[in-house]
Formats: structure tokens, sequence, C-alpha cells
């Protein structure tokens, strides 16, 4: 994968190392958020009268920390790990890398302050105030042009299949945070879209869905390219397949948006077109799993001692498994159903928790090996705790998530023998309240499993660096 | 990477474009922008979008009963003009479309402040259970004054697309304030302490004016006249975020009065 010169190029790691770090600490304190938001729905005492933590204001701090926070530390950590070593070279400006570091942190650190102050666009994960979108923008364009030009500079021929699942993410975010953050402030805390009704719900999901499209698939796509192989010791399987999951998900991921629509005040044409799409899309992404998977033909045997693969072969499980349930749920007539239900809340968390935390999961270890020089983790056991941690704790969340919302979809539609509707909207509410309180232990399972790889991660690096420093001792002392 | 430089491994093209960072970047940017444009724009030239800016028929909106009589825009969208009622003061419901009052404008900040849109839609499917359930579907038009859109994406509590009118004031004050002494088994957070907080004057005068600045669907100016605005203060005036709330939840669903058999999406 990377060419022989490699060896001789020195890397700028330090800024992936601290990424790495942030990723596998965000990770803990985004589910921890998700864990308590669950349970305020299950248990509502939970709200404690505080503004602060009601769920309306948790809920865009949970997916704010998981999507940026956890899911943007790794997507920039493996993104300047891979663009280095598939390219042979350093970074383009190093300088640049860390100030995306310290730029991105800051983000976090304004969205923690002004979410739980009530600060919101109202646009589903686009709430942040106006002038955190300004430096989103900011610092989302010094890491593009930075990682492009390190793209630019590279030693190697041919540009690696990562990153151009990676600059395909680049591009599309940088698109779809503009449009999608369009507005006029009124004053320094509130603004409005400059779009209204049917055109802005079209805008919000256009950059709804490929939010989840391109940072959360096209980018761990990219991981998933470069780690799959490496852990596996074995190359891609299809070069050519690859190419097609490439070209086909970019141009057809972008417009599936309009299936979150079906229904609506949205003209039928357009949530139609998004769902033939959508349907259209299982190739490619079936093409990109199998591709994954099919890396590790003729070395299965490995998922017997290799912890870490199992975590990237499992992702990419959930990864078809997700992107097959996706277009069933965009058919006109199972949407009917499923919308509006918890069935959309287990379908993004199977792709959130069993597809991209996992397969983070998997290269962080990979990389926490390779950056801190050394051979095992401070815990193999640990990461097989952790694995079956987040497994479980997925399992169990989408499980109950599944039956919620089936059970909700059908309490909404039916209709008794004298043809009125057999239930009233609160009797659909209470029995959902086990499956919520399901959802919240799935969900502190796999937020355990976090805690345990931070721990892990913590003492992986402490003995690293004690070793490092007693090795500086001269040996003739 | 192969060390075998020369041999190719796909086509031409896609063998030129792996070489290269600026016709993959070109490729790439062409690539992901199509899906939007064929998406997103038509919905601006389109009819049945409710894109209605200095244009009255709302790019050739028909809205045809069962015997093919096309119902006047002026009977959905509220245009002062053409009304007997020629004031947001005056306004009654079923005169069609409205931007919101002043007070409603502060409660819709609220509603959006405390995400209330997370767990309640508004938007009501064209299905018998949600007719019965919610009343008539939405239409484009009821929300084409909406920056922001507030369709929702979740049921956790019901849709509020019609809640307007269905409830007293009253009721709608004690629920707010302590959900579980109305409805038992409700999981909606306690709002009581949003009868402490007064509203924002300052920035909700300050929202009316930006909502006639906007480049797509602003309030026309002979609705939010500078009479109104200058005199939004004073209805403001003494109103807790709860009052707010409570009279932007009454005024939701019932600006349209809906004929039977008249298709208003098509």
């Amino acid at each position: 994968m990377e060419a022989n010169q490699a060896t001789a190029v020195k890397y700028d790691m330090e800024v992936v190392r601290w990424f790495t770090i942030a990723a596998a600490i965000y990770a803990v304190v985004g589910t921890l958020i998700g864990v308590y938001a669950a349970s305020e729905l299950a248990w509502p005492f939970l709200n404690f009268d505080i503004a602060e933590i009601t769920f309306g204001r948790l809920r865009p701090l949970h997916t704010n920390a998981v999507i940026f926070a956890f899911g943007g530390c790794v997507l920039f950590a493996t993104g300047f790990y891979i663009v280095q070593r598939t390219g042979a070279t350093k970074l383009w400006s190093n300088g640049l890398a860390w100030a995306t570091f310290i730029g991105w942190n800051l983000i976090i650190v304004s969205a923690v302050i002004t979410l739980p102050l009530g600060l919101s666009q109202g646009k589903e994960y686009a709430e942040l105030p106006w002038w955190v979108d300004i430096a989103i923008a900011v610092v989302w364009l010094m890491y593009g042009f930075n990682y492009i030009m390190t793209i630019g500079i590279r030693k190697t021929s041919h540009i690696y299949v990562s990153n151009w699942f990676t600059m395909g993410m680049i591009i599309m975010i940088t698109y779809l945070h503009v449009v999608n953050s369009l507005a006029i402030p009124v004053d320094w805390a509130t603004s409005y879209s400059i779009f209204s009704g049917v055109q802005d719900a079209m805008v919000q999901w256009w950059w709804g869905h490929n939010a989840v499209g391109f940072y959360l698939t096209a980018g761990f796509l990219g991981i998933m390219y470069y780690f799959v192989p490496k852990q596996a010791q074995r190359p891609v399987f299809s070069y050519r397949l690859s190419v097609l999951h490439f070209w086909a998900l970019t141009f057809g991921y972008v417009w599936l948006g309009a299936h979150h629509l079906q229904y609506t005040a949205l003209p039928d044409w357009t949530g139609s077109l998004g769902a033939a799409i959508s349907l259209a899309m299982i190739i490619p992404s079936w093409g990109g799993a199998m591709n994954g998977m099919m890396t590790l033909s003729g070395a299965w045997d490995k998922l017997r001692t290799d912890y870490v693969l199992r975590f990237l072969v499992v992702s990419l499980a959930f990864y078809a498994m997700s992107t097959f349930e996706g277009p069933v749920m965009s058919i006109k007539t199972v949407n009917a159903l499923s919308h509006y239900t918890d069935w959309t809340v287990g379908h993004v968390h199977s792709g959130a928790l069993g597809w991209m935390a996992m397969v983070s999961f998997g290269a962080m270890y990979h990389m926490i090996k390779k950056l801190w020089g050394v051979e095992k983790m401070y815990s193999e056991g640990l990461v097989n705790v952790h694995f079956w941690l987040a497994t479980i704790g997925t399992v169990v969340y989408v499980v109950a998530m599944w039956v919620s919302g089936i059970m909700q979809g059908l309490m909404w539609r039916d209709y008794d023998e004298y043809g009125t509707l057999t239930y009233t909207f609160v009797e659909s509410v209470s029995a959902m309240h086990p499956y919520y309180a399901m959802r919240a232990i799935g969900g502190a399972i796999f937020n355990l499993g976090a805690w345990v790889c931070l721990y892990n991660v913590v003492m992986t690096v402490r003995t690293a660096s004690a070793a490092r420093s007693a090795n500086a001792v001269p040996s003739n002392a | 990477m192969s060390d075998h430089h020369d041999k190719l491994y796909s086509t031409k093209l896609q063998d030129k474009t792996e070489r290269s960072t600026l016709l993959l970047f070109v490729l790439t940017a062409i690539a992901v922008a199509i899906g939007g444009i064929v998406e997103i724009v038509p919905l601006f030239y389109l009819p049945n979008t409710a894109m209605c800016q200095n244009d009255p028929t709302c790019n050739n909106t028909q809205h045809k009963d069962l015997q093919g009589n096309v119902i006047p825009m002026d009977k959905i969208i509220w245009n002062p003009d053409t009304s007997a009622h020629k004031t947001l003061a005056d306004w009654q419901p079923g005169d069609g479309v409205r931007p919101y009052t002043a007070l409603e404008t502060a409660g819709r900040a609220v509603f959006i402040r405390e995400g209330c849109f997370l767990c309640h839609s508004q938007m009501v499917r064209p299905f018998r259970d949600e007719k019965d359930r919610y009343g008539h579907y939405s239409i484009a038009e009821e929300s084409m004054y909406d920056h922001t859109y507030q369709w929702g994406s979740k049921r956790t509590g019901p849709d509020l697309a019609r809640v307007g009118g269905k409830y007293s004031d009253e009721w709608h004050r004690r629920h707010l304030r302590y959900p579980r002494d109305v409805v038992s088994e409700s999981v909606m957070p306690n709002y009581f302490w949003l009868e402490q907080k007064p509203v924002n004057v300052e920035r909700t005068v300050q929202t009316l004016k930006v909502m006639t600045m906007m480049p797509f669907n602003p309030v026309p100016k002979n609705i939010y006249t500078d009479e109104y605005i200058a005199g939004a203060a004073a209805e403001l005036e003494g109103k807790s975020d709860l009052d707010a709330l409570i009279t932007y939840l009454q005024g939701l669903g019932n600006h349209v009065k809906f004929e039977e058999g008249v298709n208003y999406r098509d």
C-alpha cells in the first residue's frame, strides 16, 4: 500500500496522536450524554426541572458530540494518518493541522456552552449558532485545503482509494454546510434560515442525509479501505469494485435526502426520486461491504485471535445491514409506517454505533499501536471486552427501537370495529416505556465499552511513554 | 500502491483521474453537485411549492376542486389587499395563511429554543388515521413563512400542525407547566419555569424586521407595516415565554379554510 520509500519519511504524527486521544474521550462523553437523554424519555423525572438538561436541549448536544466531536476527531486523526502513509509524504502543513485541532476543539467547547443554553437554529444536526457555523466553515476549509495539498505533494503515482472517499467528503460537506447554514442573524444568539417551508425542508434533508452519506459514510469508508487491508495484511479484494463503489456513492448518495420527506408537502416527484435512487444505492453499498469483507478471504482464521479485526468485520456487517434497511425504509409504503417513529432512530443508531463507531474503534486500536510504537495494547483482553460490550449494546439498542418503532406505527393507524381509532396518542407513549428503558440500557452497555476503550488507550500511552523515557537512558550509564 | 506504474488496472480516464489531484477534485466536485441541483433548484420554480414572493400565483399553483374549478390563491394565502380583513389584528381564522404576530413570533422562538421539534412534528400526512387524529393534511403554503421549517422528523409526542384551538389556553398552561398533572403517561419535561421568563422584546421586534428582509418568501411590507413593527413592543410588554408559546400553539393550523374534495397538493 505504501511505497517502499515510506520508511524513510518522517511523518507528522503528533497531531494525529492528539486527535486520537480526543476521539477516545469524546466517544465516552458523546454516548454518555446520549444515555442520559434516552433515560429522560424512559424516566422523565431525570429532567430535574433544570432547563439546561431538558431533553430538548440535551438531544442536540448528544448528536453534535457524537457526530462532530467523536466522529470529527476520528476523521481528522485517520485522515491525516492515511494521507501521509499512502502518499509517503509529510503533511503539506503541520501548522495548519494543529490549527485544525485547536479550532475544532474550540468549536466543540462552544457547542457544549451554547446548546444547553438553548441557542438553536432549529435545524436537526445544524443547531449551532451562526457564528459557530462560520467557524466550522473556516476550520473545515483549513482541513480540506491541507488534506488536498498533501495529496498533491504525494510521492506515489496513484492516489489511494481512501483519499478519494475523504476528498469526496471534504467537497460535499463544504457544499452542504454553506448552503444549509445560510441565515440572517437577528442578534448574536439568534438567526433564521433564508429558506422557508418546502425549500428549507429539502435543503435541510439534503444536508441531513448527506451528513450521514458523506461525513459518516464516505469519510468512514476511507477508514475502512485503509485499515481493513492493513489489519488483515492482505490487499483490498477488488480494485475495480472500489472504483465502482466510489463513483456510484459520490454521484448517487446526494439524491437520497428527499426520502425523509415522503407524504409531506414536498412535491411527490422529489420524494419518489429520492426513494428510487435509494433503492439503487443498495448495489454500490453492498459492493463496498463485500469488498471489505472479501479482503479477509483466506484469512478468516485471524478473527479468532485478532480483536481489532473483529471490530472492522462487524462494522462492515452493520454497514451492509443499514444500507439495506435504509432503502427499504425509503419505499413509500414502508415509510408511511416507519416515518416519525423510533424505527428511524434505530436505523440511525445501527449505522452510527454498529458501522461508524465500530470501524472507528478498530482503526483507533490499529493506529494507537503504530503511533506509540507498541506491539500490543496495554490489555488485548480489554479490546475483546470492548468489542463484546459495543456489539451487545448496539444490538440491544437497535432491537428495542425496531420493536417500539413498528409498534408505534401500527398503534397510530389501528382502527377498531366501529371505524374509530383504537388508541389515543398517549397510549402509544406509555406502550413505549419498556423499550425506552431497554434502549437506555443498550446505550449504557455501549457507553461502558467506550470507558473500557479509554482506560486501555490511556494505559497503553502511559506504558509506551514510560518505556520510551526508560530507553532514553544511555546504555553505558 | 503498486510499483507497476504503467499498467492500466481500469479505464484510461480512471487511471488518469487517480494520478491527478486536480482532475479527481474537479470530477468529484461535479459528481456530488448534480443530485442536489436536480432536487432543490426546481422547488423554487415549480407550482405547489409555495414559492410566492412577488407572484400572487406562486408559480402558477392551481388547487382544483372535483369540478375542476381553481381555488383562488388569495383564499389560501391571506392577501390584505383583496381580503375583507386588512390588518394582522383583524385577520380571522380561515382568511388564509398569514405570517406570525409579534407574540406568536416570540412563542415560536421558544418552541425552537426548547427543541420542541425534536419530539413534535408539524406536518400532517394525507392518511385516514392522521386525518382522524390531527385533521386535514398539511399543505406547502401553510409553512411558507416558516423560516426554518418546523415539520420535524419524530413523534415522541403528537403532531402539532393543527393543535390551534383544540384545547383551551388554560389546558395548555397546566399541561406545559406540569405535563403529568394533565396526562399522567406523558414523558415531556416540565416547563413551569417558562412562566418566570419575560419575552425578549428587543429580539422579537428585530426578528419581525429580519422576516421582511428574507430573500425567499419575505413577509410583505403591507403586513408587517412600519406601524405594526412600531407597535409590536407594546403587544409583547408584560408577557412571559409561556404566554408567547401558548399563543403560538393556538395559532397553528387554522389559517386555511379547507373545502372537501379539493386537491391542495397538486
